[in-house]
């Protein structure tokens, strides 16, 4: 359920005060949410119990044909495991969200969701004006998947309880959310537990920090992101 | 029987009927074919990259491999394929993506998603309906730590692979125009088409 207003939130994370926080829920398991946030909040996703599986998908607020885009958030920075620095990229060649801090480590942006997460998106994604065409593939967070050298798959599961996500948004975005079993999870009935959802308003990735110049992809995908904010605003 | 020849870096499209094959020849070797499938009948069920994998629990698609769709059915199988391993992963090529790959300098070259976009257009499909696709012939293996590489390709002049359709299947095609990266061994080539009821 979620918390109104958010600033009643107990526990605001450390140099959080309370005022800025605009999103507290928590997702029960088997639920979903969504919400529009404004460029430069940070949302934070914590995996209470150890059995969460996060399923994400992100959409530019202002035009949601601009979407996640999967396939260039694993080629660009080479990279197919989400960690702290990977860039969540639209079609546009823009970050849509940055990860600034993880301490689980075990993501996939490989198998989707699946059945389960592609329902609760279609009725949480409907809430947006957006269609079951609008639903690309997703990525999850919390429980890890591994491809081997036949690229075979291997599951890794959970990094246990009170592990956490922090995303930056670096446009305004529309946030869908679902909590459900991994597309690849070999237990036969897992039990999927619930996922804590924060976010507070802050600022966006600007040229000073270090992940703008991480690597000239990302300094190019967060030029093309500023360029089209300043264009617009 | 429909022979044709798709020109180098040109888009191309078909409905390939339930039971038809469609066979897809790497005329010169080395070029990658960026390839979307659609239900012929309601475009809204399309290919699906991540329930593709999940469902064979293997990244690669070779010879038996299943392409689903996003409500998990088959659209076609790959019933021969003398390459061994393709690719649906690294995505098409964008004027967008390849600012961000190479460089502004890059962004007036043609790129995978004009063609999809142009084509698509054909049939009615929009931006939205563009979805992680299949790249035939393209190399991308996935080291332990995750790393991703286009290496070169493990195809050859003449080498081909054949998909049979488990329903009315619309196809969209882009012969990659990418001329940055190996995939196309820096030269794009054409390839055949062959549709056999």
């Amino acid at each position: 359920m979620p918390t109104l207003p958010a600033s009643s939130w107990p526990e605001p994370p450390q140099g959080v005060s309370p005022a800025e926080l605009t999103w507290a829920e928590v997702v029960a398991p088997g639920g979903a949410t969504s919400k529009v946030l404004s460029r430069g909040t940070s949302l934070r996703l914590r995996d209470l119990h150890g059995q969460a599986c996060a399923h994400l998908l992100l959409y530019n607020a202002d035009q949601p044909w601009e979407r996640l885009n999967v396939a260039d958030t694993v080629k660009i920075p080479w990279q197919a495991y989400l960690g702290v620095g990977h860039p969540l990229l639209s079609d546009q060649g823009r970050v849509l969200a940055s990860i600034v801090a993880d301490d689980s480590g075990r993501h996939d942006a490989l198998c989707g969701g699946g059945a389960p997460a592609r329902a609760r998106f279609v009725n949480v994604a409907a809430k947006h004006g957006l269609e079951p065409r609008d639903l690309p593939p997703s990525v999850s967070l919390f429980q890890g998947v591994r491809v081997q050298h036949d690229g075979s798959l291997a599951w890794l599961g959970s990094a246990g309880a009170g592990c956490a996500v922090t995303l930056r948004c670096e446009l305004p975005l529309v946030v869908l959310l679902a909590d459900v079993q991994h597309p690849v999870d070999p237990r036969p009935e897992p039990e999927v537990t619930a996922l804590e959802v924060l976010a507070w308003r802050g600022r966006a990735t600007q040229p000073e920090d270090a992940l703008w110049t991480a690597t000239p992809e990302l300094q190019r995908a967060f030029e093309n992101t500023t360029d089209y904010w300043e264009a617009r605003t | 029987m429909i022979e044709q020849t798709v020109p180098a870096c040109a888009p191309w499209s078909a409905v390939v009927p339930a039971g038809a094959t469609l066979r897809i020849i790497d005329l010169e070797g080395n070029q990658a074919v960026d390839f979307l499938l659609y239900n012929a009948h309601d475009t809204a069920e399309r290919y699906s990259a991540p329930d593709t994998i999940a469902a064979q629990g293997n990244v690669f698609l070779t010879a038996g491999s299943v392409l689903r769709s996003n409500l998990g059915n088959p659209l076609m199988t790959i019933v021969s394929d003398e390459v061994g391993r393709h690719d649906t992963i690294g995505g098409a090529c964008s004027k967008e993506s390849n600012t961000l790959r190479y460089g502004h300098h890059t962004k007036h070259q043609h790129a995978c998603v004009e063609n999809f976009l142009a084509e698509g257009a054909k049939w009615g499909l929009g931006k939205r309906d563009l979805v992680s696709n299949i790249n035939w012939y393209m190399n991308v293996p996935i080291e332990e730590d995750g790393t991703l590489g286009i290496v070169d390709g493990i195809s050859a002049p003449g080498l081909s692979l054949t998909l049979r359709a488990e329903i009315d299947t619309l196809v969209l095609v882009s012969n990659c125009p990418q001329i940055n990266n190996p995939c196309n061994g820096f030269n794009p080539t054409p390839v055949r088409m062959v549709l056999t009821p």
